[in-house]
C-alpha cells in the first residue's frame, strides 16, 4: 500500500474518540508543562511512563506525541512573556519576542510563533510520513555492524557535536554508557557492577535517571541560584492579531525555519535547539530589515519557532524507523515503546504498521488541536506563569517521587525497623548528580541518551563481532558503516575547527542541555 | 547566557575533582569487570569488552579534563546558595525516611514543606500540614483512581478502612 493510503488509514484510527482524547491530554500537558519553566516534555514523559503502564499501548504513544508537540508550542509562550525559555529550544524566541513583548506587541508574537509552530508542524509531519517508508526499506538491508556505526553517530552527535565543549559532552554521554553496563548482561546472563545489590540486576530504569537528573538536578539548581526572584511576567497589550505586514514578514521565515529545522532533526545532527539557533541567524541574514533584529523583529520569533517544531516531527524519522532516538525526550519515548514491548525500528513499521501509522496521523491532529489551545486560550496559558516559584517546585518534586515509587514500590532496604525504597534512594543520588552536571555546564540530554543506547550499541557490537568471530575490522566492511564513520567525524571536527578559528561564540549560544 | 559561559584563565581546582572522579569510576569498572569469570570462547566477543571500551573512554576523558583544567578550567560560575538546596535535599531524605512507617501523605507533606522552604517560604507548621493535604489527595487519585501502589500510612488507613 502506498502511503497516502496508510497514512488514511492512519487518520480514521486517530479520529477514534478514544485516541482524540489520548491526543488532547497530551497536547494539553504538554503545553502546560512547556510553558512552566524547569520542567520540558522530557520530564513529563518520564513522569507519565508508570502511570500509563496499564493503558492502551497506541494511545499512550499519541499522548506522549502530544507532550511532546505540545512543549515546543508552549515553550515559546514564556520566553515571549518572561524572557526565561520555558525549555532550552526557546532560549534564541527570547531574543526578539521578549523585545517584542517589551513595546507592546506581545500578541502578534505569540500568533506568529502558534501559526508558525502549526505550519512547520504540518508540513514536517507529512515530511516525516513520506520520508520514513523509504528509511525504513533502507534500514532493512543495515547488518549490526552498520547499526553500530549509527549508534557511534549518534552518540557523536548528540554529545560533541553542537554545544560548547566537546569534552564535556562525552564526559555526560560515558556516565551514561557507565550506568548503562549495571545489572545482568542478558546475552550471557552475567551479572555486571551490581555489587551484590538484587534492585541492580534489571539495571537502572531509564525513567528514574530521567526523572531525577530532569526534575530534582533542575530543582535544586534553581533554588541555589541567587539570582532566581528577578523575573517578571509581562502582560499581552494592544492587539493579539497579526497585521498584514507581519503576515508578510512571517510565513517566508515560516517555511525556511521548517526547511532548517526538519533535516536537522532528521539527520540526526543535534536536538531542536540546534535548529532554532540556525534559523534566528538565517533570518537575520535574509531579512530586508535587519536594522530591526535585537529589537523585535517578527521574523526572529516566527523562523526559529517554525525551526524547533519542525526539528520535533524530524527526530521521529530515527526514532521511528531506526529505533535512535537523538534527544532526550525521543529517549524517553523510546523507554515507553519499549515498556509496551514494542521494539522502533524497521521491523515496527512491518509487524505494527496500524500503530506507527496512527502514531503519525495523530501527530497531524495534534497539531490542530494545539492550534486552537493556544491562539484563543493564550491567556489561560500566561496564568500558569504566576503560580508562585516555592509552590511549583514543591509539586514538581511531589509528582517526581509519586512516579518513582509508583512504578517501583517495594522497599527493599532495611535500617533497623525502618524499610527504605532503594528506588528513591537513587533517585535522590541521581539528583545530586544533575545539579553537579548543571552546576559544571555539563549537558544532561547525553546521559539519558548513553544509558538508553549504550546496551543497544553493545549488542550490535557483540553481533558484528561474533559473525566475525572476533575480528574488530568487521566494523569498517561496508560502505555504510564508512560513511556514518566520516559524517561523525565531521560532526566532531567541525565545532573544533569552528572554535579554533574564533567562531566559538557562535558555539557557546548553541550550547543547552535538554530535551 | 554567553557570560555564564566564558572561560576562566587559571587552572581549576573543580576540574580536576571532576578528573580523579572519572578516573575513579573507570577503575571500579576495570576492576568489577576483571573479576567476572569468562569462558574462553567469549573473551573477544563476551561480556567484558564493552565494560573495558567504557572505562577506556573515561580514563582519556578524566586526562582530557586534567588538560582543559590546566588550559582555562571550567566555565565561571557564579556562587550557589548552599543551605536552601540542603533544604530540599533534607525534604527528600525525610520521604525516603518516612515513607514505609508513616505512609505517602506524610512523607510527602514532609517533602513538600522542606521544599517550598528551600525556596523561601518558611512557617513550617503551615506548609506540612498543606503538604499533606495534597499529599492525600495525590494519593487519592493515583492509588485509587489510577491503581498506582503508594505505600499507606495510618491517615490513609484510616480514611479508607476507618480504623489506624
Amino acid at each position: 500500500m502506498d502511503t497516502f493510503g496508510l497514512l488514511a488509514q492512519g487518520l480514521v484510527s486517530a479520529l477514534q474518540w478514544q485516541n482524540l482524547i489520548y491526543a488532547f491530554i497530551g497536547v494539553t500537558l504538554g503545553t502546560a508543562v512547556g510553558v512552566l519553566p524547569g520542567i520540558g516534555p522530557a520530564l513529563t514523559v518520564a513522569l507519565l511512563l508508570p502511570v500509563t503502564y496499564k493503558l492502551d499501548p497506541g494511545g499512550s504513544l499519541i499522548m506522549f506525541a502530544g507532550i511532546y508537540y505540545g512543549g515546543m508550542y508552549g515553550g515559546s509562550t514564556t520566553s515571549i512573556l518572561l524572557n526565561t525559555p520555558g525549555e532550552s529550544t526557546s532560549i534564541v524566541t527570547a531574543i526578539e519576542g521578549n523585545k517584542m513583548a517589551r513595546a507592546g506587541r506581545g500578541g502578534p508574537a505569540l500568533a506568529t510563533a502558534a501559526i508558525g509552530s502549526f505550519v512547520a508542524g504540518l508540513i514536517a509531519t507529512l515530511a516525516l510520513a513520506f520520508i520514513a517508508p523509504w528509511v525504513v526499506k533502507f534500514a532493512l538491508s543495515f547488518g549490526p555492524s552498520d547499526y553500530f556505526a549509527l549508534m557511534v553517530l549518534a552518540f557523536v552527535t548528540v554529545s560533541a557535536a553542537f554545544g560548547d565543549s566537546a569534552l564535556r559532552g562525552l564526559t555526560s554521554l560515558f556516565i551514561g554508557l557507565g550506568l548503562g553496563l549495571i545489572g545482568i548482561d542478558l546475552q550471557s546472563g552475567q551479572t555486571r557492577l551490581a555489587f551484590g545489590i538484587p534492585d541492580l540486576l534489571d539495571g537502572i530504569e531509564v525513567t528514574t535517571l530521567a526523572v531525577a537528573l530532569f526534575a530534582i538536578g533542575e530543582t535544586l539548581k534553581t533554588c541555589g541560584d541567587p539570582e532566581q526572584f528577578k523575573e517578571e511576567v509581562l502582560a499581552v497589550k494592544g492587539s493579539v492579531w497579526m497585521t498584514i505586514e507581519d503576515w508578510r514578514r512571517s510565513w517566508p521565515a515560516w517555511l525556511r525555519g521548517t526547511a532548517i529545522g526538519f533535516p536537522i532533526g532528521a539527520m540526526p545532527a543535534g536536538g531542536a535547539d540546534v535548529s532554532s539557533f540556525l534559523a534566528y541567524s538565517a533570518e537575520k541574514t535574509f531579512s530586508k530589515k535587519p536594522e530591526e533584529f535585537g529589537k523585535g523583529a517578527i521574523e526572529g520569533v516566527a523562523g526559529p519557532e517554525a525551526a524547533n517544531n519542525a526539528s520535533a516531527a524530524g527526530t521521529l524519522v530515527p526514532l521511528l524507523t531506526l529505533g535512535l532516538p537523538t534527544t532526550a525526550t525521543a529517549a524517553i519515548m523510546l523507554a515507553g515503546f519499549q515498556q509496551f514491548g514494542l521494539q522502533p525500528g524497521p521491523l515496527l513499521f512491518a509487524n505494527n504498521a496500524p500503530l506507527v501509522w496512527a502514531l503519525i496521523a495523530s501527530l497531524l491532529v495534534a497539531n490542530l488541536m494545539l492550534l486552537v489551545l493556544n491562539l484563543p486560550l493564550i491567556g489561560m496559558w500566561v496564568r500558569l506563569l504566576t503560580i508562585p516559584k516555592h509552590w511549583l517546585y514543591a509539586g514538581i518534586l511531589v509528582f517526581a517521587t509519586l512516579g518513582t515509587i509508583g512504578a517501583n514500590s517495594t522497599m527493599s532496604i532495611a535500617i533497623g525497623p525502618v524499610r527504605l525504597s532503594f528506588e528513591l534512594i537513587l533517585l535522590l543520588v541521581f539528583g545530586v548528580l544533575g545539579y553537579i552536571l548543571r552546576r559544571y555546564s555539563y549537558p544532561i540530554a547525553p546521559v539519558v541518551v548513553g544509558l538508553i543506547l549504550g546496551p543497544m550499541a553493545e549488542q550490535q557490537l557483540r553481533r558484528a563481532l561474533a559473525i566475525s568471530q572476533g575480528d574488530w575490522s568487521v566494523l569498517f566492511h561496508t560502505p555504510i558503516s564508512l560513511v556514518l564513520y566520516a559524517v561523525a567525524i565531521v560532526a566532531v571536527g567541525l565545532p573544533i575547527t569552528l572554535r579554533l578559528r574564533g567562531r566559538g561564540a557562535v558555539l557557546h549560544q548553541l550550547a543547552s542541555d535538554e530535551d | 547566557m554567553s557570560e555564564s559561559h566564558k572561560q576562566s584563565s587559571r587552572p581549576d581546582g573543580a576540574a580536576f575533582v571532576i578528573a580523579a572522579i572519572l578516573a575513579g569510576l573507570a577503575l571500579v569498572i576495570i576492576w568489577q569487570t576483571s573479576q567476572m569469570r569468562v569462558l574462553p570462547v567469549q573473551a573477544k566477543v563476551g561480556p567484558t569488552v564493552f565494560p573495558y571500551l567504557v572505562a577506556g573512554g573515561m580514563l582519556v576523558l578524566a586526562v582530557g579534563t586534567v588538560i582543559s583544567g590546566l588550559r582555562h578550567g571550567l566555565p565561571v560560575r557564579t556562587p550557589d546558595n548552599i543551605r536552601p538546596i540542603l533544604w530540599v535535599v533534607g525534604g527528600l531524605v525525610a520521604q525516603i525516611l518516612l515513607l514505609s512507617t508513616a505512609g505517602f501523605s506524610i512523607a510527602t507533606g514532609f517533602l513538600f514543606a522542606l521544599t517550598a522552604r528551600g525556596f523561601g517560604r518558611g512557617k513550617l507548621w503551615q506548609t506540612i500540614p498543606i503538604g499533606m493535604v495534597f499529599g492525600l489527595i495525590v494519593w487519592f487519585i493515583f492509588a485509587k483512581g489510577l491503581q498506582l501502589s503508594l505505600p499507606q500510612g495510618p491517615i490513609e488507613r484510616f480514611l479508607t478502612t476507618g480504623n489506624l
